[in-house]
């Protein structure tokens, strides 16, 4: 497909240069977004045709001379949820004739800030507070001694976070301060939104509609329709399709400590199309018994009605289908502690220094603080105190091209003891114990991870650092070098907890080992010895060969755990490049930051 | 026989082994590999010379399919220790290792050593490295070469019994292959070019087929002689005090079938004749090399010393090995076994010292529950090697001799037997005491039916059947096997099953209790119900028709049943 794509380029009176760049930037974009790109170009060209500028497009002088004339929607999200926020903007605002750009932190030049005039700023945050990997390289900017002041620069920033995290909304946060500090205006209050941001979102996009009707006067480039854009055909997060569970067989073996579960599910197509590294959101329902026992914890009857903004349901309804009840939210925690009134819970609340109200945000489920504190709840309130059930997102075991209308994925079931009391993750409970002979089919939708692509020229090698479950993407990415005959190499590194048990898809990565298409595999195991071995240790043992690839060309993918893993591996990567490379320690996080902006070096960490 | 020797294309092994730079392969190299258990296909061939074999739990294999994870490899390491004999010391070693490395037994062979179980690939090298260090190498313990040398354990003759272990020593030290890759692959030993080295006896290739040998003193037959390859039967001198005048030379023996191979089957060693004790080390490396050179090497299941007598002729093949020996046997001299079982319980030795023989079921250390109650067998051992003074010898029918007890240490010995129910000699009946099993599933690749694990309800079963017809308490010897190729002698017994399905075999009956007759094949392919009906009816008229102390397979061949 791709070298079809090349092919039907080259013929196009742009220079390959440009081609090739167009080509970079369609990659990973879904075919709704294309035919929508197609217009914005055809949009140009006829408003150039017009002015008879037949001149080759130059973005630096169409920057600096369009920039007060438009609006810059920028993105910073690793979930999509930001991304998607940000094309409801942009479309509402093209909707209301403005003229607007959308662009990715990814994709955006922090020079060019100086010469925007209105900017929209929707940034998710990550783990205890961190930024998206892609808007690193902005921050560093703004924070840096070459931030320019942005006196003509106006904004209002949409803050996206979970306020299970101690650091709520952090990247939004400084994002608003900082841009402040240089000197731009800001139009409007930043809104925090947690998991549930809909609402607040929406707010936010009708203000910000509305501000830039009142600051943009230039008339905009119309967009033409190429193709109808037909996003219908896509199952989205508030659309998804039902679909069956093909299969659920456990992956870890006798003795291991976490059950693992390989499922394969169909994925009809256009609308599960999906390409490796790409996640499925799956909308999931509630264990009976956390609802029951939540419902007998406020000595509430699961069967009485509950009327909530017009809608009425039985409380089991709304807590096994429409609440988070398996996760603690700060505004639940901060609710119950007034009911509660507990010095306890309060001095817990107050210390953040990683054992108080970290520990209860990361450990604590709703129905842990309702039977250690008591606290006086109406099944009303609490229904309004929960937050809105959100989908869960997996990365995608599989390729199409290797699995046809399916896609894998690989759940591990979380599950743990509170006293006398089991608890669970509701979603992995949800998937892990579906038979899929009997029960109804799952809700699903893609969630396109562009930032976690395969690279498009099959020749480059791949180095996939992926441990526990974040070996997932790999299996699809693997499946799909090898069906479309890839002649780059192959490189994975998997760790666990037990070589015995743990390996996930040992048979697999060892068949292809044998067959020649998996050209390196190192493992490591971490309790198999008395000290603890990582990924990381590997990585750091083959140093040399690491930076062979690298300077040969290679991508790298990590993929699994954002607290610690991925840190360790960055720095594992980095102490290669300054042992083998010869770098300075700055050399070789710079190294690492530049093959970050090129996407060679991509990660899907959470 | 050398002209289709050399004509047939070489088995696949064969290849291997020339290939090998004498036992070396990808040993090193798949050790270090961390992604798989396992090793390599060809170096778990070369592995089995180094003493150890690679199996996988059987028990597993489906449900790892499933979750997509390899099989449960682990490692059988198998010790060379010629006429099982070793210390305290070394036992606690091998306990230590037991404990930490293997699957927490120590398991007693019928070849007089050690097995150890469920080693994992990243513990084998310290596991092997750790045994040397107390001076116990598994070399040749398996593989196309001389294996564990067995001997009489001969309580009452002390001296005798040290003589035939010494023996087995100097034969199996004899035999022992000269390559350097063993100390190279275990024991960081320096590397050696292969050209450096020769095999001066064995050459690149090795034997074709496994080779055992055993020293054996009568009138106990305990090795089971006549079994092995090549044995040396003991001949006491007539007068002085006890000493060795030299040993009846027999060979060909040799017991392993394969299922619906007319050309494979049971063969008990012929007498070659007799020889004084300085010509002992030349016969049997005269018989290595005239098996090296004319066994055949395209079909292992053809290819033990037995089939190249089959083939050669008994008078061709005496020629050869005495040409290559450059001596003439002289005619055998008269012998006689009474048994080859154990004697189990304490006997009184020369010196003042006592011995005990234990009764070790299937030869299994462990601390579990078992038929007979608790046995903490292991940790009993483990007590006993802490303060015992003498020596340990393990029986070629898998029991124990705790060996050189001073009458001061005896009252002690006893209790921590009694406290840690390794006290079956004094209660288990006659049959449970004398019967032997190999493995089997769910370790051993080689397994299609149990053999362990079943022979405990196997002799229950059989014990309420001799109850019912008064014979509760006879001796009856019976032995077990997962597949045809007889590691537990079941061709021997008096009764042998011999595994060929999961819950099915073949039923052999009429070996005698001293090792000396084949038995017959009597139900093939038959489950539990219809081996105890094809028993019920003899076990009858053995009620009724048996002479005074004859015993079950002696009775059979006598009125002619079989």
């Amino acid at each position: 497909m791709k070298n079809a794509n090349q092919a039907r380029l080259s013929p196009v009176p742009i220079e390959p240069a440009r081609g090739a760049a167009l080509l970079n930037l369609s990659r990973g974009v879904n075919a709704p977004a294309l035919h929508y790109m197609a217009g914005f170009l055809a949009g140009i060209a006829a408003e150039r045709e017009q002015a008879a500028d037949t001149t080759a497009f130059d973005p630096g002088v169409a920057a600096s001379t369009e920039s007060a004339a438009h609006a810059t929607v920028l993105f910073a999200s690793q979930t999509g949820n930001g991304r998607r926020i940000a094309e409801r903007l942009h479309r509402q605002l093209e909707s209301h004739g403005l003229s607007a750009r959308i662009v990715s932190t990814a994709d955006f030049r922090p020079r060019e800030l100086a010469a925007e005039r209105l900017l929209y700023v929707v940034a998710s945050t990550h783990g205890d507070g961190e930024p998206p990997d892609d808007a690193r390289e902005l921050f560093d900017f703004l924070n840096g001694r070459k931030a320019q002041r942005l006196e003509r620069l106006s904004y209002s920033v949409l803050s996206l976070g979970d306020s299970g995290y101690p650091k709520f909304c952090e990247t939004g946060r400084q994002l608003d301060e900082r841009l402040q500090t240089l000197g731009a205006r800001r139009l409007a209050p930043r809104a925090d939104c947690d998991v549930d941001f809909e609402t607040a979102a929406d707010v936010w996009t009708q203000h910000a509609v509305a501000l830039a009707r009142t600051h943009l006067q230039s008339p905009h480039i119309a967009i033409i329709s190429t193709v109808p854009v037909a996003s219908a055909a896509t199952a989205g997060r508030d659309n998804p399709i039902e679909i069956e569970l093909l299969a659920s067989t456990r992956l870890t073996g006798r003795g291991s400590q976490r059950a693992i579960v390989h499922l394969e599910a169909a994925a009809p197509s256009p609308q599960l199309d999906y390409e490796p590294g790409d996640a499925v959101g799956i909308w999931h329902a509630n264990p009976q018994f956390v609802a029951d026992d939540l419902a007998a914890a406020i000595g509430a009857d699961p069967e009485s009605r509950v009327a909530l903004d017009g809608i009425e349901r039985t409380l089991r309804e709304w807590l096994l289908q429409h609440r988070e009840i398996t996760r603690l939210s700060r505004p639940f925690l901060d609710a119950h502690a007034r009911r509660a009134a507990s010095p306890e819970l309060d001095a817990l609340r107050s210390t953040n220094d990683g054992t108080g109200l970290r520990d209860l945000l990361r450990y604590w489920q709703p129905l842990d603080l309702l039977e250690r504190w008591t606290g006086a709840w109406t099944p009303e309130d609490l229904v309004r105190a929960l937050r809105p059930l959100t989908p869960r997102l997996y990365s995608i075991a599989s390729s199409r091209e290797a699995v046809g209308n399916e896609l894998h994925l690989t759940v591990a079931v979380v599950e743990y003891a509170r006293g006398a009391a089991r608890r669970v993750g509701a979603a992995s409970r949800y998937l892990t114990t579906m038979d899929p002979a009997t029960d109804s089919p799952l809700r699903a939708y893609i969630e396109p991870n562009p930032r976690f692509r395969l690279p498009a020229d099959p020749s480059r090698d791949i180095i996939m650092i992926g441990p526990g479950t974040g070996v997932a993407p790999f299996r699809g990415f693997l499946q799909q070098r090898i069906e479309s005959g890839a002649s780059g190499r192959n490189w994975l590194f998997f760790g666990g907890r037990h070589f015995a048990s743990d390996f996930l898809y040992q048979t697999e990565w060892l068949e292809a080992r044998r067959s020649g298409t998996l050209h390196r595999l190192d493992v490591a195991f971490s309790r198999d010895q008395r000290e603890k071995v990582y990924v990381q240790h590997r990585l750091t043992e083959r140093g040399a060969e690491l930076l062979q690839w690298i300077e040969g060309g290679a991508h790298i993918y990590v993929c699994g755990d954002a607290q610690h893993m991925a840190r360790d591996v960055h720095a594992a990567l980095r102490a290669a490049l300054v042992t083998h490379g010869g770098r300075s320690e700055e050399r070789a996080e710079a190294q690492l930051a530049q093959l970050a902006n090129e996407r060679r070096y991509a990660r899907d960490v959470y | 026989m050398t002209e289709t020797t050399s004509n047939a294309t070489p088995s696949p092994v064969e290849g291997i082994k020339s290939r090998s730079r004498l036992l070396r392969g990808t040993i090193t190299e798949g050790l270090q590999d961390g992604a798989t258990g396992s090793l390599a296909e060809p170096d778990t061939h070369l592995l089995k010379f180094h003493g150890s074999y690679q199996q996988d739990d059987r028990d597993l294999r489906e449900e790892r399919r499933l979750q997509r994870l390899e099989p449960a490899y682990s490692f059988m390491i198998r010790t060379r220790l010629p006429g099982g004999v070793c210390s305290p010391e070394q036992w606690l070693a091998l306990d230590d290792l037991a404990t930490r490395h293997a699957n927490g037994t120590l398991r007693l062979t019928t070849r007089q050593a050690f097995q150890l179980h469920g080693v994992i690939k990243r513990d084998l090298k310290q596991t092997l490295a750790a045994m040397n260090a107390v001076l116990i190498d598994t070399i040749a313990a398996c593989g196309d070469v001389n294996r564990n040398v067995l001997a009489s354990v001969n309580p009452d003759e002390s001296t005798l019994h040290a003589a035939a272990h010494a023996w087995a020593v100097k034969i199996s030290e004899h035999l022992l292959p000269k390559t350097r890759a063993y100390h190279e692959i275990w024991l960081d030993g320096a590397k050696v070019s292969e050209d450096e080295e020769t095999e001066h006896i064995y050459g690149p290739t090795y034997l074709p087929r496994k080779f055992k040998a055993a020293v054996a003193i009568p009138p106990h037959n305990d090795v089971d002689v006549f079994a092995q390859d090549l044995g040396f039967i003991g001949i006491p001198e007539t007068e002085g005090p006890a000493a060795l005048a030299g040993f009846n030379v027999v060979a060909g023996g040799g017991l392993g079938v394969t299922h619906g191979d007319a050309a494979t089957f049971p063969r008990l060693a012929d007498v070659l004749g007799f020889v004084s004790p300085e010509h002992v080390l030349a016969v049997a490396e005269a018989v290595v090399t005239t098996q090296r050179d004319l066994g055949d090497r395209s079909n292992r299941k053809h290819a033990r010393l037995k089939y190249t007598i089959e083939t050669m002729g008994l008078g061709p093949f005496r020629a050869e090995v005495e040409r290559r020996a450059g001596l003439h046997f002289d005619p055998a001299r008269p012998f006689e076994f009474r048994t080859s079982g154990d004697r189990f319980g304490w006997t009184r030795g020369e010196n003042d010292n006592w011995h005990l023989t234990l009764r070790i079921p299937a030869g299994r250390i462990a601390d579990r529950q078992t038929e007979t109650g608790e046995v903490r067998g292991l940790s009993g051992l483990r007590s006993i090697a802490t303060m015992h003074k003498g020596s340990f010898r393990i029986t070629p029918n898998q029991n124990l001799l705790i060996a050189g007890i001073s009458a001061a240490q005896r009252p002690l010995i006893e209790k921590l037997v009694r406290e840690h129910g390794l006290d079956l000699h004094e209660r288990a009946s006659p049959v449970r005491l004398d019967a032997l099993a190999c493995v089997a599933l769910p370790t051993c690749p080689l397994a299609m039916a149990e053999a362990e694990r079943y022979l405990p309800d196997l002799i229950t079963r059989i014990e309420e059947r001799l109850a019912l017809h008064g014979l509760a308490g006879t001796p009856l010897l019976v032995r077990v096997t997962g597949c045809p190729n007889g590691c537990a002698r079941p061709y021997l017994a008096e009764i042998g099953l011999v595994g060929k399905a999961p819950g099915r075999y073949n039923l052999h009956l009429g070996g005698d209790a001293a090792g000396q007759r084949l038995n017959t094949l009597y139900r093939e392919n038959v489950g539990e119900a219809a081996m105890l009906a094809a028993l019920d009816p003899l076990f009858a008229r053995y009620a009724a028709e048996r002479q005074t102390a004859e015993r079950f397979g002696d009775f059979l061949w006598r009125s002619r049943i079989l």
